[in-house]
């Protein structure tokens, strides 16, 4: 079986074959990310030794640490964009992906998603949504739906989720873009776009869980997840003409921005350069 | 009449909060402590334990919650490990500085990097410096036990301090034992209400907590923290007497087994003192003067209790799992201070064991036993030795 997937699965060039099989449980949409993410390297032909893929902690950290042939940076738990933050302007040159959960990014870590989003930092974060803290048994998060079951909100959750991708693209990002791993063609695309965008660009993945999130909450397999996405979900496009109400549950897929906005990093080297310049400093170029 | 239960180690340390009654835990999900927080939360959904809950989005807030919790008057709980009590840090010298006596039950686990979830000390260890007592737990009744141990001395009026219990991670934190759970009215008349002393916010007579301490105050409000921690000592023998009267379990600062005639010591803390013990026994029937020491009180440092224990033998290795890199063991290093000035003193031999969740063997503590030997007939030895390290693959 595992030969077979060598020779037959075109994407396992891109993936650390000591490492495998995952660790990720069976039928997890992490699967599909990392799947649509090899896909996109592939597509636009990337080298992936000019990729630095930096992760946080949890299961979605795991998607490319350490299964993506690539340099990968395993931090800690909230900290990836940081972390990435230092690797891009130390290697402004390299492509700097971040690729983690939604409790790692957007609950922990959530004020360095909002600040390198309003820096506009060319990083680009494919933050997979399941809801859940997922590796450490399915507790509730800043992202749970109002109303769903998990071991700490065994009666119901009473919180609000935090609506990620409109949150940052308040925050100022050149490219936001929402998919499920029901959509995987369009998560391709999103994520080529993400990858290609100057400037921060996000691609919330929501993505399921059936093991800590579905089975607590009515959809015991894998399927029945990917059923809920696909009924549940409405294009943006549409969303813009529903009342609030008309849209509480649902999963708003589609492009929210793509915009050309100044990037961080270049803002940086070409500020050292005038200042340079103007002190007579000789070539002191940030590269 | 108390309930015996079989149960985890975090399910112990969840039983302990109930018991003690806190107002507000406040925690974060973290390996191996989860099950804690969880259960807790298990007992506030079912209307067995009266406190808010609040599930906040990291250790950060957490610590944070039970600092204001504990500001306002009221009991505070918390657990965790590893990198939440590290993401904890600079939140834990204020609840110090404070005077606010929060527990926190640890699952002792390594920290990063490499990323690993299985047990050594590194964690509470590495907040040796922050003002809060510490106590290690050998089995699950102890970390019971010892978390009620800790908020009577926490409150205690001569000490106000906060207080860590660690347990080992899975080793304890997920193994099943029997636990004597104590009658809640016992534990009320030995815990009694909280009643805060000064240090709570009432808008009835405000006052400042936290604010600027300038170069004239600073050193001194230090000094207080210093005090109360020396005062901590006689505090814990007292609520040690105390508890073994009413539950009619004791505990000691350092407890020593086989120790009378014994040429080699070995210290430890939490679970490797017992197997520490059944290693001794081993030793004694093959005819080798040894015996074993475990601490359960690490913040006060035991020092008297360490300078009685020293007194007895000719080498005492003191087996840890942490390194303070560029020195040795923290522990190692703590007792250097403890007898320095000693006329008499043992040879103190630095062992360091089982980090990152590695088993420590017989094999292992044979090979302690060997090192020890050759520093008893004067042969020279390392004074800091990791013990178990696959050389191969270095
Ligand atoms: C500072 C810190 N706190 C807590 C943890 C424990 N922890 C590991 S993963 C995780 C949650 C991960 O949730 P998410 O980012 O949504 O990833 P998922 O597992 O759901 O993919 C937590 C709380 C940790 N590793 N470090
Ligand atoms: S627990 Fe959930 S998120 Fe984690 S690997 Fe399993 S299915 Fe995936
Ligand atoms: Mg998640």
């Amino acid at each position: 079986m595992a030969k077979e997937i060598y020779t037959k699965y075109k994407m396992a060039k891109y993936l650390r074959k000591e490492a495998l099989p995952t660790a990720l449980c069976p039928g997890c949409g992490g699967g599909t990310v990392l799947n649509a993410f090899a896909n996109a390297i592939d597509q636009l032909g990337i080298d992936p030794r000019d990729l630095v893929v930096v992760s946080g902690i949890g299961c979605s950290a795991w998607i490319a640490s350490p299964y993506f042939l690539a340099d990968t940076l395993h931090t800690t738990h909230g900290r990836a964009i940081a972390y990435a933050t230092g690797v891009k302007v130390g290697l402004p040159d390299k492509k700097v992906v971040v690729i983690s959960g939604d409790g790692d990014l957007a609950g922990i870590g959530g004020n360095h998603l909002i600040h390198a989003a309003r820096r506009n930092i060319d990083i680009t974060v494919i933050l997979v949504n399941n809801f859940i803290y997922g590796m450490t048994g399915g507790q509730v998060a800043p992202t749970t739906p109002f109303g769903a079951i998990t071991t700490t909100s065994p009666y119901r959750n009473v919180e609000h989720p935090l609506n990620i991708a409109e949150t940052v693209t308040s925050a100022g990002a050149s490219y936001v873009a929402r998919w499920t791993t029901f959509h995987v063609y369009q998560l391709i695309e999103s994520i080529k776009r993400a990858l290609s965008v100057k400037g921060f660009a996000l691609v919330e993945a929501i993505s399921q869980c059936p093991v800590q999130f579905g089975r607590r909450n009515r959809m015991k397999t894998p399927t029945e997840m990917l059923r809920w996405f696909q009924r549940n979900s409405v294009l943006i496009s549409k969303a813009r003409n529903m009342s609030p109400n008309e849209l509480e549950g649902k999963i708003v897929v589609g492009e929210l921005v793509n915009r050309e906005k100044p990037e961080f990093t270049e803002e940086l080297n070409s500020l050292i350069e005038e200042v340079s310049k103007h002190y007579g400093l000789g070539d002191n170029n940030a590269d | 009449m108390p309930m015996r239960k079989v149960m985890k180690c975090n399910e112990a340390a969840a039983w302990a909060a109930k018991l003690a009654k806190p107002k507000v835990v406040a925690a974060f999900p973290i390996t191996p402590s989860t099950l804690v927080p969880e259960k807790i939360s298990e007992f506030i959904a079912d209307g067995e334990m009266d406190a808010e809950f609040i599930k906040v989005e990291s250790e950060h807030s957490a610590i944070s919650a039970c600092v204001g919790a504990s500001a306002a008057g009221v009991r505070a709980f918390t657990a965790t490990a590893s990198q939440g009590l590290a993401l904890m840090h600079e939140v834990l010298f204020i609840a110090a500085g404070m005077r606010l006596p929060i527990v926190i039950a640890i699952g002792n686990r390594s920290l990063s990097a490499p990323i690993n979830i299985w047990n050594d000390w590194q964690d509470s260890i590495s907040e040796r410096d922050t003002g809060w007592m510490q106590f290690y737990a050998e089995n699950n009744q102890e970390a019971l036990d010892l978390i009620l141990i800790a908020f009577k001395v926490a409150e205690n009026e001569r000490v106000l301090l906060p207080a860590m219990v660690g347990f080992d991670a899975f080793i304890l934190t997920h193994t099943v034992e029997p636990v004597e759970i104590p009658d809640q009215e016992v534990v009320d008349e030995f815990l009694g209400e909280y009643v805060p002393k000064h240090a709570y916010l009432d808008p009835a007579k405000p006052i400042t907590q936290g604010a600027l301490g300038f170069p004239a105050h600073y050193m001194e409000v230090r000094y207080t923290v210093w005090e109360a921690m020396e005062n901590a000592r006689q505090v814990i023998e007292e609520v040690f007497d105390e508890f073994e009267k009413k539950f009619g379990r004791r505990y000691y600062m350092i407890e020593e087994y086989k120790t009378d005639d014994a040429e080699i010591i070995l210290l430890t803390m939490g679970s490797l003192a017992g197997t520490l013990k059944d290693f001794v026994d081993k030793k004694r029937e093959e005819g080798v003067k040894i015996g074993a020491a475990k601490m359960t009180v690490y913040r006060p440092f035991p020092i008297e209790e360490f300078r009685a224990l020293a007194k007895k033998a000719k080498v005492l290795a003191i087996l840890e799992k942490d390194i303070s890199f560029g020195i040795s063991g923290a522990v190692f290093a703590d007792a250097g201070r403890v007898l320095v000035n000693e006329k008499e003193k043992p040879i103190l031999l630095d062992f360091i064991i089982g980090l990152g969740g590695r088993d420590v063997t017989f094999e292992n503590l044979e090979e302690v036993v060997e090192i020890s030997k050759k520093a008893l007939v004067g042969e020279k030895v390392e004074e800091v030795n990791w013990i178990g390290l696959r050389k191969e693959i270095l």
